[in-house]
């Protein structure tokens, strides 16, 4: 017997075979090590995002004494010593006339109060590198923190104001509002236009070339890049039928022709789980086709389409690119009264907040995708719950 | 009376009216059923045949005027408008309660107008495509005007910054014309592209085999959506975190090899873009993958093909349609991507083969002409339009590509 018939018998020491049991480790590792990346990144993504933004929760406060002299509805520098107008915020400096004129028996008396501090005081407490605060305020605000004097609390002004030019009175509220606008706005347009579509393409349209194009065209939309959207609110909504620029109407119809294809999708799926012999019975029983959708079908598919809607809404949500064409990255103080005004909305608050040079932003900035993301993932979770809890096999 | 108050009246008014109707019409018909007298069809169905009649009239009326309106023909008054849109209303209403007799067919008759409604609606989407094809392609014919579109797709230089003063009127010889070369551009996005698609094709590729072929049943039902969070956090945090972590981190790791790299470096916003579009490659390739037939698999392993071997051998070439066919669609959304590229990428078109260096995308300079303060009808805004109108082609192309290479899949399969 030769060696090559002899490791032939003895399969498990063929270096062949055993090469191959290697490659087939390798392989399994190869699949194993890319999801460990996926993951991995996910992981360090949130850990980075949320170390980022928890810091913007804290806001620096230092203890002033504050005279409301009858100066100070002048000129509200005179409302502190003056070595302290560079550490106290210059946003809440600005609401002392609109307080004094407000509450006039407070004039002339003086207290000690806890006020909001600079961003760049707030970043130098905060030992962020970049902070900007100049080395002679910097001893001053040493000199604070030796006498107590600064602490930091929970910053509600985040949650209640708009943007501010001042970092450390920059908050969301005003980007929320817009969102919410811009979001039912959304809704109210792609839901039922949405489900109208699917209902008409799978329970009523005829299989001809018509049909087939619409088929086509949805498919060919929803690959269409989201800018594209953007241009064609710019140039059909905005400069054709002259709604405002900026304002979460424009907004809202732009986002909603995006979520059109997707809420259209998700509802022809659910529609057409809903088995064929629960429309039978209803036609048996002499309902039309509107009845038995209407009063069978319909609220048969209804998780399924709740849950399409509520992933198309969750993504209009988190878009930015159409918005920002569409001009919603505007400055925007306050928030919204009407949906023809100028609005922002969330992920547009937190494109421009990243572009701010000031270093007080970063972390305004990843607080702000903090809550976006917040909302976007219970928004997914619900979806996922709701899909998994209504799912029914026939 | 401004056109929101306009629209606040209408429906302030229709609303009520609507419902009045309903209830008349309804309580008229079913008066009629008595004893002996029986109606053809449920006596709501006449009420909705009343709000039809009441509201298409209205509707029509109003937005007759609106698109008169629109092209600037003809202008009525607020109140004037609202008194005629409500008289063509009543008038379809009373035109319908006198309509109402037990042999009337008012289920055919709303059933009708029902069916009329839902096709309108499945119309709008195709509506959609017209209206993004016509707003690229009418602005974009208008830039060519100015810069032959042969200029356009071959210039090597972008330099429209002297295109506002033609804009003004205020162009002499001393001025350069303004350069619209959109190549560095296209380079620029294919450069980003070609990185994302390094990172997210044998990452989600191998996700997919691990999911489909080797994973339990309840460690894929956790695993899936766990890669799925990714496709869903916004395009905005993604730049974020590509601009303010991982493109100091390139600058960072390339200095210590001795390399110099710019902050707005193609590598850091086309690496995060290529974990982006992970859950998009793998979900898809996860799909077709399981879609091979359980008979292949088996027969390969009775011949003795380790499970590596049958993979690479079998399942991978019969899913291989279906994955080009998410790969083309990865594609197209990496080209299209704006946020990210808007944040990390850089301004400055730069015709170079260094990933290190910064360069730009057609996506960030469509974003680049239309949010800043030039007219609308200066070249380089127009220039958006132009740029809008190659991402549309390329985009379609790609998809009818990937809709035909599926085709062909399914033809072989069932």
């Amino acid at each position: 017997m030769n060696k090559e018939a002899n490791n032939f018998l003895h399969q498990g020491a063929n270096p062949r075979k055993r090469k191959r049991e290697r490659a087939d480790t390798r392989f399994r590792w190869y699949g194993l090590i890319a999801l460990g990346l996926a993951l991995s990144f996910l992981v360090f993504f949130f850990v980075d995002i949320i170390g980022q933004a928890l810091p913007a929760f804290k806001q620096t406060e230092v203890l002033v004494s504050v005279n409301y002299t009858e100066e100070a509805k002048s000129n509200y520098n005179r409302a502190v010593e003056h070595k302290l107008t560079h550490i106290v915020s210059r946003a809440w400096l600005r609401t002392i006339p609109a307080y004094l004129e407000a509450h006039p028996e407070a004039v002339g008396t003086s207290h000690d109060e806890w006020v909001p501090a600079d961003s760049r005081v707030d970043q130098y407490v905060k030992k962020h590198e970049g902070h900007g605060l100049k080395s002679k305020y910097q001893k001053e605000v040493d000199a604070l923190q030796q006498e107590g004097k600064v602490r930091s609390s929970f910053n509600i002004a985040f949650f209640e104001t708009g943007d501010s030019k001042m970092p450390e009175n920059a908050g969301i509220l005003a980007a929320a509002v817009g969102s919410v606008f811009t979001l039912l706005i959304t809704m109210l347009v792609a839901v039922p236009i949405g489900v109208m579509t699917a209902i008409y393409l799978e329970e009523f349209a005829t299989d001809n070339r018509f049909t087939r194009l619409i088929e086509v065209n949805i498919n060919n939309l929803a690959a269409i890049p989201s800018i594209l959207y953007g241009l064609l609110g710019l140039a059909i909504f905005i400069s054709f039928m002259g709604v405002p620029r900026s304002s979460a109407l424009a907004g809202g119809l732009t986002l909603a022709l995006m979520t059109l294809p997707l809420i259209i999708i998700a509802t022809r799926a659910a529609l057409r789980a809903v088995p064929e012999s629960i429309r039978e019975a209803a036609y048996g029983l002499g309902a039309s086709s509107l009845q038995t959708v209407w009063h069978h079908v319909l609220p048969l598919a209804m998780p399924g389409i709740l849950t399409g809607s509520i992933i198309g809404l969750a993504q209009a949500m988190g878009e930015t690119a159409p918005l920002i064409i569409v001009g919603m990255m505007a400055y925007i103080p306050e928030p919204p009264s009407s949906i023809l005004e100028a609005t922002t909305v969330l992920p547009a608050q937190v494109y421009t907040w990243s572009t701010e040079s000031m270093h007080g932003y970063i972390e305004r900035t990843a607080a702000g995708i903090l809550v976006l993301l917040t909302v976007l993932l219970s928004l997914n979770a619900m979806a996922v719950r709701l899909r998994n809890r209504s799912e029914k096999t026939w | 009376m401004t056109t929101a108050d306009l629209f606040l009246w209408f429906f302030a008014g229709l609303i009520p009216l609507a419902a009045m109707a309903f209830w008349l019409a309804r309580g008229r018909a079913m008066a009629i059923e008595t004893g002996d007298v029986r109606l053809h069809s449920r006596p709501g169905f006449y009420g909705w045949f009343s709000v039809i009649w009441l509201a298409l009239p209205a509707i029509a009326v109003s937005f007759a005027f609106s698109v008169l309106h629109m092209f600037g023909l003809f202008t009525v008054p607020g109140p004037m408008l609202l008194a005629a849109t409500f008289a063509a209303g009543g008038a379809g209403l009373w035109f319908s309660l006198g309509q109402i007799k037990a042999e009337f067919r008012a289920r055919q008759a709303v059933e009708k107008v029902m069916r009329g409604l839902l096709l309108t609606a499945a119309t709008i989407s195709i509506l959609t495509t017209i209206g993004i094809v016509l707003s690229v392609i009418f602005e974009s014919i208008r830039f060519f005007k100015v810069i032959p579109i042969w200029d356009f797709i071959t210039g090597t230089q972008w330099q429209p910054d002297t295109a506002f003063l033609i804009g003004a009127g205020r162009a002499d010889e001393h001025v350069a014309p303004p350069l619209f070369g959109s190549v560095p551009i296209f380079a620029g996005t294919f450069m980003i592209t070609l990185i994302a698609m390094l990172v997210a094709v044998p990452v989600g590729l191998f996700s997919a085999i691990y999911m489909s072929e080797y994973a339990s049943h309840k460690a894929r039902g956790r695993l899936k959506p766990m890669l799925e969070i990714l496709a869903g956090i916004p395009t905005v945090v993604y730049g974020f975190f590509a601009a303010i972590t991982v493109s100091p981190m390139i600058v960072e790791i390339a200095h210590s090899f001795g390399y110099e790299a710019a902050y707005t470096n193609a590598l850091a916003p086309g690496l995060i873009m290529g974990i982006m579009i992970i859950p998009f490659m793998s979900s898809l390739s996860d799909d077709v993958i399981r879609a091979v037939p359980e008979s292949l698999r088996d027969g390969a392993l009775a011949l003795g093909t380790t499970k590596a071997e049958t993979i690479r051998h079998i399942v991978l070439p019969a899913a291989f349609p279906g994955i080009v066919s998410a790969f083309l669609l990865a594609v197209s959304r990496a080209i299209g991507e704006t946020m990210i590229v808007v944040m990390a990428a850089g301004l400055r078109p730069n015709l170079t083969m260094n990933p290190l260096e910064g360069m730009t995308t057609v996506t960030v300079k469509i974003v680049e002409a239309l949010t800043g303060d030039q007219e609308f009808d200066s070249a380089f805004t127009l220039s958006a339009f132009a740029l809008g109108l190659v991402l549309l082609i390329a985009t379609l192309i790609l998809n009818i590509i990937s809709t035909i290479v599926v085709r062909k899949f399914r033809q072989r399969y069932e």
